[in-house]
C-alpha cells in the first residue's frame, strides 16, 4: 500500500518537473524561434524531469521520507531511464537532426542517423579505456560500465564549468577590474565607426558608377565582332576594371574595420553600464561579494593542488567535520543526529539548487550565443545531453558531501565505482580550468586598454 | 565624394530572416552565395532612377543599411545600434514567412528606431505592444518584406499570406513576399518591382524637408 502511495508521489513530482522543463524551454530557450519539431521539446523536458527526480530522491534519503524499499526501487528505475535517455535517445536524435540539415543525405535519414549513433557508441565505449574506473568483476553489459563513462564526461564538464566560474565570478563582480571609460571615449569611437561606414558608402558608390559606365560602354564594345575584335577585346580591357578590384579590396578591409569598431563600441557601452551599476547599492553589495568569492576561489585552487600533490581524498564530509569541531573545540553539546540530518539537508539542498540554476543560466547564455534558426534543434539536444550528464555526475560527487549514513544508498544504487578516482579527476580538471581561465582573462584584460589607446 | 542628397534606408529584422541576402539582391541583382552573420552594420548601395521616364528623372544612390542583431539584445548592443538610426529616410522591415515570431518582433524593431527619433519633449510610454497611434504620426515610409516564400508548405500558404497582409496594414505599409535566392521575384515589370520602385520614389521627397534627428542630435554625417 505504501509503495503505491510513494509511487504516486514520485510520479506527481516527475510531472511537475516535466512541466517546469517544458515552460523553461518555451519561455527562455526558444523564445525567438518557432518550435516545429515537438519531439525536441519533449526530449529536453524528459531529461530535465528525470535529472531533477534524482536530486529529489537524494533529499528524500536525507529526510527519511517514503519507505526505504520504494526509495531504492525508484532510484534504480530512475537511473535506468536516465541512462536510456542519455545514451540511446538523445544521441540518436542529435544524429537525426544533424543529418536532416545536410541536403545530400536527405533520402536515407534513418540509416545515416543510425550510423552516427553507432559511431557515438564506439567512441563512448573507448572512453573507458584510459581511466581506471572499473573493478574487473563487472561484466561487459553491466550498468556500471555505462554509468562510469557517463560519470567521466559529466565530471569533466562540471570541473571545467566550476573552474571557469570560480575565476570569472570575482572578475565580474569586483569593480577593481573595471576599466575607466568616459563619455567622450564612446563618442569618439562612435564617430570613427560612422566615418568608416561613410567611407564604405562612398567607395561603393564609385564602384556602382564605374560599373554603370562600363555597362554602357560595354554595349558599344560588344559590337566589335569578328576575329580581330575578339583579340582586341582580350588585350585592351577597360581601365575601369583594374580600379574596381582595387576599390573592392579597400571596401573589404574597411568592412572588417567597421565590424571591429562596432564590437569595441559595444564593449565600451557595456563597461560604462557596469561602472554605473557598481555605484548603486546593489553594485556595492556585489563588489563586496566579489572579494569574498576571490578568497574562496584561491582557497579552492590551493585545496585542489594539495589534494593532487599529497594524493589524498577527503575522508569526512563538511557536515560531520563541522559538527566535530563545534562539539570538540567549542564544547557545545547538541543532538548530533538530529542536527546532522538537518544541516546536511540544507547544505545538499543549496548545492542542488545553485547548480541547477547555474547550469540553466549558462546553457541559456550559450544557446543565445551560438544558435541560429537552422541549428537550434541540434544545439538544444546537445544542451540536454550535457545537462543530463552534469546532473548524474553531481549526484556522484555529492556523495562526498554527505554523512556516512546517507552515502550508502548512492553506493548501492550506482554500484561499486571508484569514487575516489572521480574526485581526483575533478580536482585535476578544476585546477587546469581555473588556471587557464586566469591566464585567458589576464590576456583579455591586458589587450583591451591597448586597443582603446590607439584611437 | 558623396552626392548632395543622401538617401538612407534601414533594413531591420530578426537574426536569420535573410536581410543580407535581400540587400545583396537589391543592390547587385545577384543572389548572395555565402550568407554569414552580420556583425554591426553592413551597407550597400542601390542605383535608383527616380521618376523614371518623366522629365524629372534623376538618378539617386540609395544606401541600404543592413543592421544585424536581435530585438532581445543586451542594452549595450542596443545603445551601439542607436548610432545608425540618425537621419533615416525609410525603413524596410524584413520577416521570415516560415517563422511567426520574426513577424511579431517587427513591431519592437520599428519602435526601437522610431523612439530614437522622437523629439525629447514627447515621452513615449509603451510596453512594446503595438499601438496604432504611434504609427499614425510616423512620417518615415515603411515597407514590409517577407522572405523564404518558397519554403511555405502549399496548404499553409493562404493562412500565412492573410496574416502578413494584416501585418502590413498595421504598419500602413506595402508588402512584398519573395525568395531571396530567386531574382525572378524582382524581375522588371513584376508587381513586386513596381511596389519597390514606388517605395523608393517616396524617398527623395524627404531631402527637401528637414531630415529627422538632424537638428536634435549630433550630426555625424559628412555631407
Amino acid at each position: 500500500m505504501s509503495f503505491f502511495v510513494d509511487s504516486v508521489i514520485m510520479f506527481t513530482s516527475q510531472v511537475l518537473f516535466f512541466g517546469f522543463g517544458w515552460l523553461f524551454f518555451m519561455r527562455q530557450l526558444f523564445k525567438d524561434y518557432e518550435v516545429r519539431q515537438y519531439v525536441v521539446q519533449v526530449v529536453f523536458s524528459v531529461t530535465f524531469a528525470f535529472s531533477c527526480t534524482m536530486f529529489e530522491l537524494l533529499i528524500f534519503e536525507i529526510l527519511g521520507v517514503l519507505s526505504s524499499t520504494s526509495r531504492y526501487f525508484h532510484w534504480k528505475l530512475n537511473l535506468y531511464v536516465i541512462l536510456l535517455v542519455l545514451i540511446f535517445v538523445v544521441p540518436f536524435y542529435i544524429g537525426y537532426f544533424v543529418v536532416s540539415n545536410i541536403r545530400l543525405l536527405q533520402r536515407q535519414k534513418l540509416l545515416f542517423s543510425c550510423v552516427v549513433w553507432f559511431t557515438f557508441m564506439y567512441f563512448f565505449w573507448k572512453l573507458g579505456d584510459p581511466f581506471p574506473i572499473l573493478s574487473p568483476k563487472h561484466g561487459i553489459l553491466s550498468i556500471e560500465q555505462l554509468i562510469s563513462r557517463v560519470g567521466v564526461i559529466g565530471v569533466t564538464l562540471m570541473a571545467l564549468l566550476s573552474g571557469f566560474g570560480a575565476v570569472n565570478c570575482p572578475y565580474t563582480y569586483m569593480s577593481y577590474f573595471l576599466r575607466n571609460v568616459t563619455e567622450s571615449d564612446i563618442l569618439a569611437l562612435e564617430r570613427r565607426l560612422l566615418q568608416t561606414i561613410d567611407m564604405i558608402i562612398s567607395k561603393k558608390k564609385r564602384i556602382g558608377a564605374t560599373r554603370r559606365m562600363m555597362y554602357l560602354r560595354g554595349e558599344d564594345q560588344n559590337k566589335q565582332t569578328g576575329f580581330w575584335g575578339m583579340i582586341k577585346s582580350v588585350t585592351s580591357y577597360p581601365p575601369g576594371s583594374e580600379n574596381l578590384s582595387l576599390i573592392q579590396q579597400e571596401v573589404d578591409a574597411l568592412e572588417e574595420l567597421s565590424r571591429q569598431l562596432f564590437l569595441e563600441t559595444v564593449d565600451l557601452h557595456a563597461t560604462k553600464e557596469r561602472i554605473e551599476y557598481s555605484k548603486t547599492f546593489q553594485g556595492k553589495y556585489f563588489n563586496f561579494l566579489g572579494y569574498f568569492f576571490s578568497i574562496y576561489c584561491v582557497w579552492k585552487i590551493c585545496m585542489a593542488t594539495i589534494n593532487i600533490v599529497f594524493d589524498r581524498v577527503g575522508k569526512t564530509d563538511p557536515v560531520t567535520r563541522g559538527i566535530e569541531i563545534t562539539v570538540n573545540y567549542l564544547g557545545i553539546q547538541f543532538d548530533v543526529k538530529f542536527w546532522s540530518q538537518h544541516i546536511s539537508f540544507i547544505l545538499v539542498g543549496i548545492i542542488i539548487v545553485t547548480s541547477i540554476r547555474g547550469l540553466l543560466i549558462t546553457l541559456t547564455k550559450f544557446f543565445y550565443a551560438i544558435s541560429s534558426s537552422k541549428s537550434s534543434n541540434v544545439i538544444v539536444l546537445v544542451l540536454a545531453q550535457i545537462m543530463g550528464m552534469y546532473f548524474v555526475s553531481s549526484v556522484l560527487l555529492m556523495r562526498m558531501s554527505m554523512p556516512l549514513e546517507y552515502r550508502t544508498i548512492v553506493t548501492e544504487v550506482l554500484g561499486e565505482l571508484q569514487f575516489s578516482f572521480y574526485h581526483r579527476w575533478f580536482d585535476v580538471i578544476f585546477l587546469v580550468s581555473a588556471l587557464s581561465s586566469i591566464l585567458f582573462l589576464y590576456l583579455a584584460h591586458k589587450q583591451a586598454p591597448e586597443k582603446n589607446m590607439t584611437i | 565624394m558623396a552626392s548632395l542628397d543622401r538617401v538612407k534606408v534601414l533594413v531591420l529584422g530578426d537574426s536569420g530572416v535573410g536581410k543580407s541576402s535581400l540587400v545583396h539582391l537589391l543592390c547587385q541583382n545577384q543572389v548572395l552565395g555565402n550568407p554569414s552573420w552580420t556583425v554591426g552594420c553592413s551597407v550597400d548601395v542601390r542605383v535608383h532612377d527616380y521618376k523614371e521616364g518623366t522629365p524629372d528623372e534623376k538618378t539617386y544612390y540609395i544606401e541600404l543599411w543592413d543592421i544585424g542583431g536581435s530585438v532581445g539584445s543586451s542594452s549595450s548592443v542596443k545603445s551601439t545600434r542607436a548610432v545608425f538610426y540618425h537621419s533615416v529616410n525609410g525603413i524596410i522591415l524584413v520577416h521570415d514567412l516560415t517563422n511567426k515570431k520574426s513577424s511579431q518582433n517587427l513591431t519592437r524593431w520599428s519602435l526601437e528606431v522610431l523612439n530614437k527619433d522622437s523629439s525629447p519633449t514627447r515621452v513615449i510610454v509603451t510596453n512594446g505592444d503595438y499601438d496604432r497611434e504611434q504609427f499614425a504620426d510616423n512620417q518615415i515610409p515603411l515597407l514590409v518584406i517577407g522572405t523564404k516564400f518558397d519554403q511555405i508548405p502549399e496548404n499553409k500558404r493562404n493562412e500565412v499570406l492573410t496574416r502578413t497582409a494584416f501585418l502590413a496594414e498595421d504598419f500602413n505599409a506595402e508588402e512584398i513576399n519573395l525568395d531571396c535566392t530567386n531574382p525572378r521575384y524582382l524581375a522588371a515589370g513584376s508587381s513586386n518591382a513596381v511596389k519597390l520602385s514606388k517605395f523608393f520614389d517616396k524617398m527623395p521627397g524627404f531631402s527637401d524637408r528637414k531630415r529627422f534627428g538632424a537638428g536634435n542630435f549630433k550630426n555625424l554625417h559628412y555631407d
